[in-house]
Order: C-alpha cells, then structure tokens, then sequence
C-alpha cells in the first residue's frame, strides 16, 4: 500500500505532462492532470507549550503520498518558533502560523472556525490531521461546518479520493471513496511515520483569525508523568493485563521490565478498569493503537478489542499461564506460565545480557 | 436554572463480543443473524443520563430523558433497553436496513431534533463500534454551534448553567466549563451502566415511542462515502510456543525483537 519516493516523483513528474494515456492508465492518477494541479493538502500540526509535536508530522506524510502541494498549520501563543521548526520539515512549501493565545489549548470551539477560514482562503482539497485526542475533537467540528462526510483514522491511501481504514476494531479494512470536494481526514500515526524534520525549508505566511468567541473555559489537566517512551510512539511495549492482579503486582511486575528494555509500558482495559495501570497506558479499540517493533504481552488473554490496539505489531510475544488464551493465536513467539515467577526471570537475564 | 431536556442518540450495532465476518460480496460484514444490541458507548449516555435525574446532580434538575435511533425497526428494541434503563420516551427514525447513515447525515438529523424537542444537552457515545468513526458528537456541535466535551470520564453541573466535564486526552485527564446548552460524548470510565431489571423492562413497553421517517425531519439520505470494498485483514499466524525463558529471548533475537 506504500508508495515508494521514486514512484512519488514519477508521479509529480507525470502530473504536470498534458493528459495522456500513460496518465490515465496510472492507478494513482484518475482524474485529468488539471485537477491534480490543484490537488493541495493542509496538515494541521500539533503543539504544546511552544513545542511542536513531532507525531503530528505523521499528516505531512500521508500528505506527500497524495502527491499535490503541502501546507502546515500551527496556531497558539508565541507561534514563532514552532512555524520555523515546521517549516525545516521535508516535503513542505508553506507554514501558516496564527500567533494567538487563544488557540493555545487547540479547543474546538474557536479552532475549528479558524482552521474552516484558513481552509477557505488557502482552497485546500485535503485537510490532514491525526487520529489523536486533539485531531479526533476537532475535525469532525471542521468536516461539520464544511459540510463534508469526514474519513477517520485512516491507515493508507490509494489515490487522492480513496482511502483504506479499519472498521469493526479492526476486524475487517473498508476502502472508502469520497465524493467530498473537500477531504477531512485523520490518519493513524501508526501507519504514517512523521516525516523527517529536517531538510526542507518552507516560508512562513500569517494565516487569517477569525477571534470567535470562545464558548467554553480549559479549567485544568491532569497529565501522567513519564520518563519512558511515548506509548503511542515507542519501538518496544511492554502490556500488562489483569493476570498482574494487583496495582503493586503491575508497578513490581512491569516496571523493571520495561526498563530493562527501554520499552513503553501499555495495559489491557482490564488491567486499567481494576485500577493497576492509569488509563492513559490502554491499548486497544477504545485507547491506543500501537504497531511497535516488539510488544510484550503479559497475563493478557487477548479479547478481541485489545488484539485490534496491537496487532499490527511486528513481533508480537505473550506470557500467560493459559495455553488456550487467544493472545497465542497471534503471538509469535508464545510462554507458557506463571507470570510472576517468568517476567523477574526474563527482566534478570534481559540486564545480565 | 433551566431544567434538562436530554437527547441521547443510541446506535444498535453488532454485539461487541462478536466477531465479525466479511460477507462474501465484500460489501460489508455478515448482519444477519447476528446477535446485536445498543452501542456499548450509547449504554454509558443513557445511564449517565438517568444517574444526573437519580442523583439530583443538576441543580435545575432533569425535566426530560429522550432517546432517539436511526435506522431498521429492529433499532426500536435498543430503545426500549434505554427506555428500561430510565429514560421517558423514544423517537425511532425508521430507515430501511443497508441504507446506514453517514455520521454527517445523523449529526443533520440530531440537530433537527435538538431544534424540534428543545433539548439543551446532548449525550452521545464516543464512537460506534461497528464504523469507528468518532465524529457524529463533534459534528452535531459545530452544527448547532455549541460547546462540546468528547471522551467525558466525569461530568459535574455547577450553578449558572455551567457544566464542567473532565476529558480523557493522551496522556491523561483534561477538564473544560460550558455553559448550557451542550454536548458531551461519553468515554469509558464515566460510569458502569446499568441492566434493566426485568419489571422495567415491562415497564418501558408503555413509555411513549414515536416513529418518523428522515422526510419528516427534512432530512436526505445522502452518501458522500462510496463503499468501495470491505475485506478480512490479512491474517496473523502465531509462531508457536516456547519452553522457557532462554526459548523466549534467543527466539526474539532471532528475530531481530531485542
């Protein structure tokens, strides 16, 4: 489903040829290269506290391979030095910037007008964000008042008005066709790595704020500290389930072994439900979607709504006592026993070695 | 301080411990025969609902519950569940099987009942477990232009109106103030719903359901999203299994895991 760079570029290369048979026949290029010209997409970046998140460079990715020109949007107090960080990200033309502290907490209620007014004036035909708390919150808002049927959580792209994304917890891929002149989207950041932050060297425009009045108050939040991998990002997860049994059981149990492979540490909904583990730590249909190098499950049987947060992993191994649990039916490598006497010994040897 | 006339969208999808197959067309999933029931997001706006009336919580109190549902008759049977579960009277918009809703054509047809029966808090599920999709909450408040609080864990009403809901975000918690009127969509750890009891399920067959069809609420059945192909994921074989733990880590070195 990935196209290569080179693939990309022939692409672009062909784009901007009078129309042909050679352009008509390329899967990717079913419309008449006069609407390809005009194929261009905004990829709505997230920061925090002046920093810009480099997941959300996962939409400037799936960008690149609708192929088309690429702009970014940044919006929160002292925006500077977050537009000049996006504008060295590969494959980008354009930065627009909106400095404005209203914005700082990216809510909805102002946010997605003002993304529709810069949407408006710049005429994008795609507009790109992840599935993340912030992407899920607000583009459905901005979809709504484009009046357009946005397309969710999306794990790749067949050409620029077909989509693939999963359905039923992942239990079966739909492959979708917009018929939308605007495209809302929200990509999987699994799916999509961030693109390079480096190399490009976009300008930086001011985009035009709306000031609407903000309908509702960010009173607090409330964040887990970690010095540990990013769940959603990491190259190793470690997932307890609720064969830990106890909340002393998972911190004993999963900590140190996570530590003793610099992994992530993730949880089943069980596991969080009976309070082990904070649910910022799920994995699954109704928390994260990870796809790491190497996810370690231990004491997870392996329903059906955590399978669809995991199974796009490369390697997959389990620990459970049960021979018979699912989690076997798709780990690729399986031990059977008790938890609490195989992971200190797995953790042990991981150190020793 | 107004009292609550609450909406509750509920969704009836495919029971979420049944795994769904890929019908033979590739058209979509199996539904026949298949065991569904309300949408385990919807379960949590409904209890939600009934425990702010129960609990007295809102300080206007609650002068209505109304559950609503798009879809075949067979949608009336999650009504009646939510009816069992508290809530007063059921709105049934009748459309035939196979011919879903796209999230933008329910949010349309939400926002015309919100107008219709004066409702001035809309609770809704998360997402649905069948399309996934996340967006019909969001939609229906920027349509209506009012406030929204997605993945709600907690929901406390304070004087003048004012709601504070507490979010779950990556990451973490998130809490935001609106004012009335609203809409909040529910996550997971908000609350653990009920099961009707059975004198109330008997109960909830005499509570006022109101069939309509979309004309009714000026509404079209319009598709943006051709359904292009729906397949199996390719399938994952396991690797077997290990004796021990040495088995364990030579065999993730082996394959290039640590």
């Amino acid at each position: 489903m990935l196209f290569s760079t080179a693939s990309r570029t022939l692409l672009r290369g062909v784009g901007s040829l009078p129309r042909s048979t050679s352009v008509l026949s390329n899967p990717f290029n079913n419309s008449p290269s006069a609407l390809r010209r005009l194929l261009s997409s905004l990829a709505v970046l997230e920061q925090r506290d002046g920093k810009l998140n480099h997941g959300s460079l996962s939409a400037i990715t799936a960008a690149k391979k609708l192929g088309g020109s690429i702009h970014g949007f940044v919006a929160g107090s002292n925006i500077k030095p977050v537009a000049e960080e996006a504008a060295k990200v590969e494959g980008v033309e354009k930065i627009i910037a909106v400095d404005n502290a209203a914005y700082d907490k990216g809510l909805p209620e102002n946010f997605a007008p003002l993304l529709v007014e810069n949407i408006k004036k710049g005429g994008y035909t795609h507009i790109i964000a992840g599935h993340t708390a912030f992407g899920k919150s607000l583009l459905p808002r901005v979809a709504a008042l484009l009046d357009s049927q946005q397309i969710s959580d999306i794990t790749a792209i067949e050409n620029e008005n077909t989509f693939v994304r999963p359905i039923y917890a992942g239990n079966a891929i739909a492959t979708v066709e917009s018929s939308d002149p605007v495209k809302v989207i929200t990509i999987r950041g699994t799916a999509f790595p961030a693109a390079e932050a480096q190399g490009g060297s976009a300008t930086i425009e001011d985009g035009v704020d709306p000031n609407v009045e903000i309908s509702v108050e960010w009173v607090s939040e409330d964040l887990a500290k970690s010095d540990r991998p990013d769940l959603a990002t990491a190259g190793k997860v470690v997932a307890g389930g609720r064969g830990l049994k106890s909340k002393t059981g998972f911190d004993n149990i999963m900590l140190p072994l996570a530590d003793s492979l610099n992994a992530a540490v993730g949880a089943s909904r069980a596991a969080v439900d009976s309070g082990y583990a904070d649910n910022s730590l799920q994995v699954g249909q109704t928390g994260k979607v990870v796809a790491p190098q190497l996810y370690l499950a231990v004491g997870i049987s392996g329903a059906i709504q955590h399978l669809a947060g995991m199974k796009d992993s490369k390697v997959i191994a389990a620990i459970n006592k049960d021979p018979e649990a699912p989690i076997f039916q798709v780990a690729d490598v399986g031990l059977v026993g008790d938890l609490f006497d195989k992971v200190p010994e797995l953790t042990k040897k991981l150190k020793s070695s | 301080m107004s009292a609550l006339r609450i909406l509750v969208p509920v969704k009836r999808v495919i029971d979420y411990a049944v795994k769904p197959r890929v019908n033979k067309a590739q058209t979509g999933v199996e539904t026949a025969g298949v065991k569904h029931s309300m949408n385990p997001f919807d379960e949590l706006s409904v209890e939600e609902s009934v425990r702010i009336r129960e609990k007295k919580s809102a300080p206007g109190g609650v002068e209505d519950i109304c559950v609503i549902s798009a879809g075949p008759p067979k949608a009336a049977d999650v009504l009646r569940t939510a009816m069992a579960m508290g809530a007063d009277r059921g709105i049934h918009v009748d459309v035939k099987e196979g011919e879903d809703l796209e999230p933008l054509s329910v949010a349309k047809l939400l926002k015309a009942v919100v107008d219709k029966e004066k409702s001035n808090l809309v609770i809704l599920g998360k997402q649905s477990i069948d399309d996934d999709a996340a967006q019909t909450g969001q939609m229906l408040a920027g349509l209506l232009g009012w406030p929204q609080a997605t993945q709600a864990s907690k929901v406390t009403f304070g004087a003048g109106d004012t709601v504070e809901v507490t979010k779950e975000v990556d990451g973490g918690a998130e809490t935001v103030r609106a004012k009335l009127p609203m809409v909040i969509t529910t996550d997971l750890r908000l609350n653990e719903p009920r099961y009707a009891s059975l004198p109330n399920i008997m109960k909830a067959k005499k509570k006022p359901l109101v069939k309509m069809s979309l004309s009714d609420l000026g509404i079209a059945n319009e598709r943006r999203l051709k359904i292009v192909k729906v397949t199996e994921p390719p399938p994952r074989e396991g690797g077997g299994k290990v004796e021990d733990v040495d088995g364990l880590i030579s065999k993730l070195r082996e394959l290039g895991a640590i």
